[in-house]
């Protein structure tokens, strides 16, 4: 199939990026989308161009890099990560839009690529359970009931991809930090540093310049890993009880 | 208080203040509703007239007014800051725009729009009644025993404009002057007319009425989204309620909406039929 792109080329942080067009022909319909750009990107490289810059790693949907908005969805048409979107979904002579996520606290280093250290800087907050060094401790040593498990392990799956705050008409980062706090939440391991983690994650939700939660739903709609939007509420209710009860003034 | 302050200013400590004062209005809404249902009695007006003699006398309503003024002042005012700062959070934007997965709705989306123009309602709807009332020249009413009928139908147009009989009352529509002499006479309280100020708006500034329905069209969106939204805020969403309370927001964001929305409607159609 033949199709016609149209990628957001920008140069650097520092520089104003634009929409630029470009044509690839005989693109096969078992290729997933990013071998569709490392032909464009071969392509570009034969003719002497800088290539699109693009994040991607694993390439099996499990590492959350391919962050890319295609036709104004998240990681394109499918509820998958961008490696995991196969070329069958379009149809020869399609327009393809092509984005970085948006967001002011995912400033864009190049093309497609940009910043996620805001994620980063938020698990530093609180996202962990302090763990005494040594030996690993026994599997199943605390015992945790089947259903919390499942539920953590829901959580748990978060990526980190960012598609969330790429879909949210506020650029809200709800979604990812909720499912973090709950995943820890809801564990033994997580109760000694529950609340402390809840508001040090949250106050640097707000200070990396996240937008506010609508509860639209968009986020967990396009989710690759179909975080519930339950976990937001968890979020809040971990936030207002160690507002109301912690010991930091 | 430090602590206070802010958490409130933070951005789930102000979805918190939306959800309060969101789900407090809504009980305003219910209050309102119920009240004015006595437009529809036919008494010559006199159930809704002694309502609305109640609602902007009595002191303990008066103190409430204040407390729903802080209500939607707090709404509106956090809804500004909260849009701000969601605007400030994606500086640029899409090159080509988002498509939300359909399972988002159009409303969900658009809370300010909706509430901006329910606001822009709001405020017509206070000059139309509430400023009308409280500081404007209008007729007023006064209810005397229906036996006074026969008596009283040939009395003067200076002392009363026009006299009515309705089940039980004998109606005197009198002016504000008149008033004041005929109804220590007749050992009673004169009351505004409100119910004669609703009609007149709803009939002679019909486009009233009409903003009116489309504002409510409108509100009930604002509801569907908002009230299940705010138990979401407030921490509440669980697999075993939130479908009853998402449900109950649909049921609220038609029936309250439906029934404010009747109250012009009756009155075009009464006054066209």
């Amino acid at each position: 199939m033949n199709l016609n792109l149209h990628i957001w080329r920008q140069k650097n942080k520092d520089t104003k990026g634009k929409m630029v067009s470009y044509q690839v022909n005989d693109i096969n319909e078992e290729m997933s989308f990013l071998e569709m750009l490392d032909v464009l990107n071969e392509d570009l490289l034969r003719k002497g161009d800088d290539p699109v810059a693009f994040d991607h790693d694993c390439r099996e949907g499990i590492c959350g890099a391919c962050s890319m908005v295609i036709n104004g969805r998240p990681h394109g048409p499918t509820r998958t990560t961008t490696c995991q979107l196969h070329m069958r979904f379009f149809n020869s002579g399609d327009n393809v839009y092509i984005e970085p996520w948006r967001a002011g606290s995912f400033p864009v280093l190049k093309d497609l690529t940009v910043d996620r250290s805001a994620f980063d800087r938020i698990i530093q907050a609180g996202g962990f359970v302090s763990v005494n060094t040594g030996s690993a401790p026994d599997a199943n040593e605390i015992p945790i009931g089947k259903e919390i498990a499942d539920e953590a392990f829901n959580s748990a799956t978060c990526i980190g991809c960012g598609a969330c705050v790429a879909a949210c008409k506020n650029a809200s980062a709800s979604l990812f930090v909720s499912a973090k706090i709950s995943q820890l939440a809801m564990l033994p391991q997580g109760a000694a540093e529950r609340k402390r983690r809840a508001e040090s994650m949250i106050a640097q939700m707000d200070a990396e310049g996240f937008g506010a939660c609508t509860n639209t739903g968009a986020c967990a709609a396009e989710c690759p890993k179909s975080i519930d939007l339950a976990n937001i509420a968890q979020m809040n209710r971990e936030f207002i009880g160690a507002k109301l009860t912690s010991e930091l003034v | 208080m430090s602590w206070l302050s802010k958490t409130l200013s933070s951005t789930i400590g102000r979805k918190l203040i939306m959800a309060i004062t969101g789900l407090f209005l809504v009980s305003f809404l219910f209050v309102h509703l119920i009240g004015n249902v006595a437009l529809f009695y036919d008494d010559g007006g006199a159930s809704f007239n002694k309502y609305s003699h109640f609602m902007s006398t009595a002191g303990i309503i008066r103190v409430l007014e204040l407390v729903l003024v802080l209500g939607f002042g707090a709404h509106i005012w956090t809804s500004i800051q909260l849009t701000r700062l969601n605007k400030m959070a994606r500086p640029e934007g899409y090159a080509y725009e988002l498509k939300p997965a359909k399972e988002v709705s159009w409303f969900s989306r658009n809370m300010g729009l909706s509430g901006s123009i329910v606001l822009i309602f709001l405020v017509t709807h206070l000059q139309n009644f509430y400023y009308r009332y409280h500081y404007e020249e209008i007729p007023y009413v006064v209810y005397a025993p229906a036996q006074l009928y026969p008596q009283a139908k040939n009395a003067p147009k200076e002392v009363v404009t026009s006299i009515d009989s309705v089940a039980g009352h004998t109606v005197l529509h009198v002016t504000q002057k008149q008033a004041e002499t005929i109804a220590p006479q007749l050992n009673t309280e004169a009351l505004k007319d409100m119910q004669q100020l609703v009609q007149e708006v709803f009939t002679k500034e019909w486009w009233f009425a009409i903003l009116y329905v489309v504002a409510m069209f409108l509100l009930g969106f604002h509801l569907n989204h908002g009230f299940q939204s705010a138990f979401r805020t407030l921490g509440l969403a669980h697999k075993k309620y939130t479908p009853f309370l998402t449900n109950l927001g649909g049921l609220i964001s038609i029936l309250v909406p439906a029934g404010f929305a009747s109250m012009p409607i009756y009155f075009l159609i009464k006054a066209f039929m």
